[in-house]
């Protein structure tokens, strides 16, 4: 794997092709998990495990996946994977695990999940396929920790909070009260907040990526990158 | 014919291969976290116990003293729950009961509460529901103390018709814009004291004797 070929990996996942923004895929936990941060960065992160190991172990196999099966057969493997992540989840991080609930066995069912085992890991070798699983999957944490953080705000006027399910009781001084006495508003915290909000997030990255190739086509400069990921 | 028999066969072959090694996977990992999964769960309920009980008032083990309770109408339950006795040196102390309010604003409300032996509440928390965030959410003791207003009320103290929400001219609080949550709630409390009552001294004998060690 080259350096380049990284670049353009990691590049594809956190931005040109980011499963949240572009590729719109996996919208189910996006918009349920997403009202505090600390739920959408763990089910992202949850997932973005569960990519890369689904990835990692698809890639070796891929030439003794008979064509006809390959879909069941990846299904089969990611769906191992989910539950083995789901038991160690309910054994080491419980408080998490039931928060996280009914959306972790639901990775199965993430289409962005299998959507990379189809279109790259069965046809890449383990390296760059556990690499692209890990650059979606953070790709996706990214979208769903922006868009946590916006609903959180919004909704409750905090951030963090829940991050004692992490990190134990002492945690519970972690959380940041954004704006004081704040009495919440319910639309973000429910599930059109989340439509809304990722409404907006897409809007701004289509803009920046507007922004940036007007800036392409006006001064014909070597191609530079627009800013870095937000969040 | 026979080629696409043969081939077929391979393909079954192939699909049985992945589906025993990814058995295997699962049922290693099943067998790996099983004790540290059954530890936390019954660590979890523990804490929410100590919550209802203080650990002082009872000496056995609370998690191994279990009665089986028959679902229920009067609990709200349609399957058999476990019910955990608290006994001092060997006399019965309080009951930890599971019950269902069928009617919340959107769905069952999930409790757990303690009954002393005279019938009076050790308290009572919401182990589940679906109550909208920020309306009906007050329930849960994460979100507001208002549960704890069950603590030490009991049916004798209190008669029938108190046991309402306030608007339906009862003795609980209720937050504006959300009557219907406390309201089940409320209800599925009474009714579960009123199974308690009815079923007082059975449900203070354990399924199992006691473990070894244990007074009787």
């Amino acid at each position: 794997m080259t350096l380049t070929e990284m670049k353009d990996i990691a590049w594809n996942g956190l931005w040109k092709q980011n499963p949240g923004l572009v590729q719109l895929l996996g919208l189910c936990p996006l918009l349920a998990v997403s009202s505090t941060v600390i739920n959408a960065v763990s089910l992202g992160l949850a997932t973005t495990l569960v990519m890369i190991l689904s990835n990692a172990a698809i890639a070796p196999v891929r030439s003794y996946v008979p064509n006809e099966i390959r879909i069941p057969v990846f299904v089969l493997i990611i769906a191992v994977l989910v539950t083995v992540v789901q038991y160690l989840m309910n054994a080491y991080l419980y408080g998490l695990y039931i928060v996280l609930g009914i959306f972790v066995p639901l990775i199965v069912t993430n289409c962005i999940v299998l959507a990379r085992a189809e279109s790259f890991a069965s046809k890449n070798p383990v390296l760059p396929s556990a690499f692209d699983g890990m650059m979606m999957g953070l790709g996706l944490t990214a979208v769903l920790a922006v868009l946590g953080g916006m609903r959180e705000i919004v909704g409750k006027g905090t951030l963090l909070s829940g991050i004692d399910l992490l990190f134990g009781e002492q945690a519970k001084a972690w959380v940041i009260p954004v704006i004081p006495d704040y009495h919440g508003f319910l639309l973000a915290i429910l599930p059109p907040g989340a439509f809304i909000g990722l409404g907006l997030i897409i809007a701004a990255k289509n803009w920046l990526d507007l922004r940036a190739s007007k800036k392409i086509s006006s001064q014909p400069a070597p191609e530079t990158l627009p800013e870095a990921v937000q969040g | 014919m026979k080629r696409i028999a043969r081939s077929s066969i391979q393909t079954a072959v192939n699909l049985v291969f992945f589906a025993i090694i990814g058995t295997a996977a699962l049922s290693s990992t099943y067998h790996l976290t099983r004790d540290t999964i059954a530890a936390t769960v019954e660590k979890a309920k523990l804490k929410l116990v100590s919550q209802l009980l203080p650990p002082s008032s009872y000496d056995n083990n609370i998690m191994q003293d279990i009665r089986t309770v028959e679902a229920d109408e009067m609990l709200g339950t349609d399957e058999a729950t476990q019910a955990h006795i608290a006994r001092r040196d060997g006399k019965p102390v309080a009951v930890v009961l599971e019950a269902i309010a069928p009617d919340g604003y959107s769905g069952k409300i999930s409790l757990i509460m303690a009954i002393h032996q005279d019938g009076s509440l050790g308290g009572v928390r919401v182990v589940k529901h679906n109550e909208t965030p920020g309306l009906g959410d007050y329930i849960d003791i994460a979100k507001h103390d208002w549960i704890k207003t069950f603590d030490g009320r009991s049916r004798s103290l209190f008669p029938d018709g108190m046991w309402k929400v306030r608007k339906d001219g009862g003795m609980f609080d209720y937050m504006a814009g959300a009557t219907v949550t406390p309201r089940a709630v409320v209800k599925a409390v009474n009714r579960a004291l009123q199974y308690f009552e009815a079923h007082r001294d059975e449900l203070f004998i354990a399924d199992t004797p006691p473990a070894k060690g244990a007074r009787i």
